[in-house]
């Protein structure tokens, strides 16, 4: 009996803890975020905050050019992720449904695309930039964000059109549609999971991004959100109440968007994997 | 971000064969030449996208790489061909050698303990009742979720010399040396919180995905495996191991590539430091070509981190593509 209590206790108790160890830095973040400094300066951590300020929050967002790094951040991602749902569907549906010469090695090419190192190549990528004089611009980034985004994107959008039955699109070409017509009538609307879900992790790579922002805009009016975070904690010495508020502001979005959609943009994932 | 198992349809693809080319498709000459072309004219944007945004600065890394490149011929814009001089000064550097071996180490040590928490946690999901495995999901999602900026500021405050919470919390713990400890100020002890912090990440990921590939195991195994009067070890070892193989490759394959890459959460932690001691083969190509303007230098030891990361990642690569062969 005592053993059987014992077995049903510890995943439970393995579980809290993880669920603490997961949780405690994100909390931790939000935590400092909103306490007074006096509160974060203290020789014994107050654990939860109980005066609340939204000082840090001021601090953050008055830093100088904030805003445009916001609106350079959204215009570049939302941008990046438009163009590679726009291309990668093209070239999904080629790769599901059609059969043609070369089409495995498409998609050999395409999964050696996905793991392409772009840390590394930088250089090359500021050099390239730097000869067509286009340093300090959102377009390269916006070019490159989509291509680093795109074959994860064709790959996993392939999945998913493969997984929708082949009768549907042909019962409705025998009701007079033409192919595209069908594809946009028909396939496109049960792709929606599927184009949530990929979106979504173009949208966090996007907006991640760090390094090649890092070397090819120096200027801060072409900088995005990573830039501005990755310098508060240099700017501002130890004023760790500002640099977690910056913190919360960058990480809430994507926390948001990823808490939202997870459970369908996962469980289409895994269906869009094993399916297709 | 996923795991890719490259399944691509069999039974629908064999069907659609015989009826592309079957009788009874009475298609008219000028649209079957049209539907020929088709999936290549769907194809070109993501070709000539992959091509142009990565196969040039693929290429253009291996130019540079045999170019002498430094702050003066980038100003003049002059291209000054020097052989393999960039490759022979990398290769003969101690240096090189030393964060090359480094780096490895770094991703083993990282990528063993994902995949081993990973896994053990996946496999808790399984066993846990559905509101506390809700509960865990959360958790796990959260930190999976958080972006890698934010998360190493976040860290660089947990683990602030002064104020942070894990020196009070050594120091509670009887540990009362760590009450000012700077972790900044040795190489492993910047290592240790720059794993933390991976691992934290990336585990999640690991975590669910393997969770959500027992889910898909079939009953069926496993009361066969009892009817054989298999224990729980033994029904482990003999369907969950092996159902779950090809996720494990699939998932320690794709943290190979992230860990070895992790330039952001080393840059940002301690700029490589002390004294370019936590330098990972990303960050020193970064230093020497961006940061002291040996462009091709830097060129060169990127080439060498591409080449080294195909090493690491061979074994696979090599299974995958023979498996897309297979099927296809």
């Amino acid at each position: 009996m005592r053993r059987s209590l014992f077995g049903r206790l510890w995943p439970n108790v393995t579980a809290v803890v993880l669920f603490v160890g997961c949780v405690f830095p994100v909390y931790w973040m939000f935590a400092t975020a909103f306490k007074p400094t006096g509160d974060i300066l203290a020789e014994d951590p107050v654990w939860f905050p109980t005066d609340i300020t939204l000082e840090h929050f001021r601090t953050a967002t008055g830093v100088e050019h904030f805003w445009t790094y916001v609106r350079n951040s959204l215009t570049v991602t939302v941008l990046a992720v438009a163009f590679s749902l726009i291309i990668a569907l093209a070239g999904s549906f080629a790769l599901a449904r059609m059969r043609f010469k070369g089409r495995r090695g498409f998609i050999v090419g395409f999964m050696l695309a996905q793991m392409a190192p772009w840390e590394v190549m930088i250089i090359a990528i500021y050099m390239i930039v730097r000869d067509a004089s286009m340093l300090n611009s959102l377009v390269p980034l916006t070019l490159f964000y989509t291509m680093m985004i795109l074959p994860f994107t064709l790959l996993t959008l392939r999945g998913f059109v493969a997984a929708v039955p082949k009768e549907l699109e042909e019962s409705a070409m025998v009701d007079g549609c033409t192919r595209p017509q069908a594809f946009r009538r028909v396939i496109l609307p049960l792709l929606a999971p599927g184009l949530m879900a990929t979106s979504l992790f173009g949208f966090i790579t996007a907006w991640n991004e760090f390094a090649l922002v890092l070397v090819l805009n120096k200027d801060a009016g072409a900088q995005t959100l990573p830039l501005w975070l990755s310098r508060f904690q240099t700017q501002f010495g130890n004023d760790w109440g500002a640099t977690m508020a910056a913190s919360s502001l960058f990480a809430v979005p994507i926390l948001i968007l990823f808490v939202y959609l997870q459970r369908k943009a996962v469980s289409g994932l895994t269906a869009g994997a094993v399916k297709g | 971000m996923t795991v890719q198992t490259e399944r691509p349809p069999s039974g629908p693809a064999d069907v659609r064969k015989a009826d592309d080319g079957g009788p009874g498709a009475p298609t008219p000459r000028a649209a079957s030449r049209a539907g020929a072309l088709g999936p290549y004219l769907l194809l070109l944007p993501a070709c000539a996208a992959t091509v142009l945004l990565l196969g040039w600065p693929l290429l253009k890394d291996v130019l540079l790489s045999f170019q002498n490149l430094n702050m003066a011929q980038l100003i003049q814009h002059a291209t000054e061909w020097n052989g393999v001089d960039n490759y022979k000064e990398t290769l003969t550097s101690e240096d090189f050698w030393r964060v090359t071996l480094r780096s490895i180490l770094f991703t083993a040590t990282n990528v063993a303990l994902i995949m081993i928490l990973g896994a053990l946690i996946g496999l808790l999901l399984a066993r846990l009742g559905k509101r506390m495995r809700f509960t865990l999901l959360i958790g796990l999602v959260l930190a999976w979720a958080m972006p890698i900026v934010a998360a190493t500021t976040v860290y660089q405050w947990l683990f602030a010399q002064r104020f942070g919470v894990v020196n009070w919390v050594l120091d509670r713990l009887g540990w009362h040396s760590m009450a000012d400890y700077s972790w900044t100020s040795s190489q492993m002890s910047t290592f240790f919180v720059v794993t933390v912090l991976i691992v934290w990440m990336s585990v999640p990921f690991v975590a669910i995905n393997l969770y959500a590939a027992t889910t898909t195991i079939p009953n069926e195994l496993y009361e066969a495996a009892s009817l054989d009067g298999a224990g729980a070890w033994r029904s482990f070892t003999a369907v969950t191991l092996p159902f779950l193989r090809p996720f494990l490759y699939a998932t320690t394959f794709l943290e190979v590539i992230w860990v070895f890459k992790a330039f952001a959460q080393v840059l940002l932690f301690n700029q490589g430091g002390p004294d370019r001691l936590t330098e990972i083969l990303p960050v020193y190509a970064y230093v020497e070509g961006i940061g002291n303007q040996h462009y091709g230098m830097g060129a060169a030891i990127a080439v060498l981190t591409i080449l080294i990361l195909l090493g690491l990642t061979a074994h696979y690569l090599r299974i995958v593509l023979k498996q897309e062969e297979d099927e296809l």
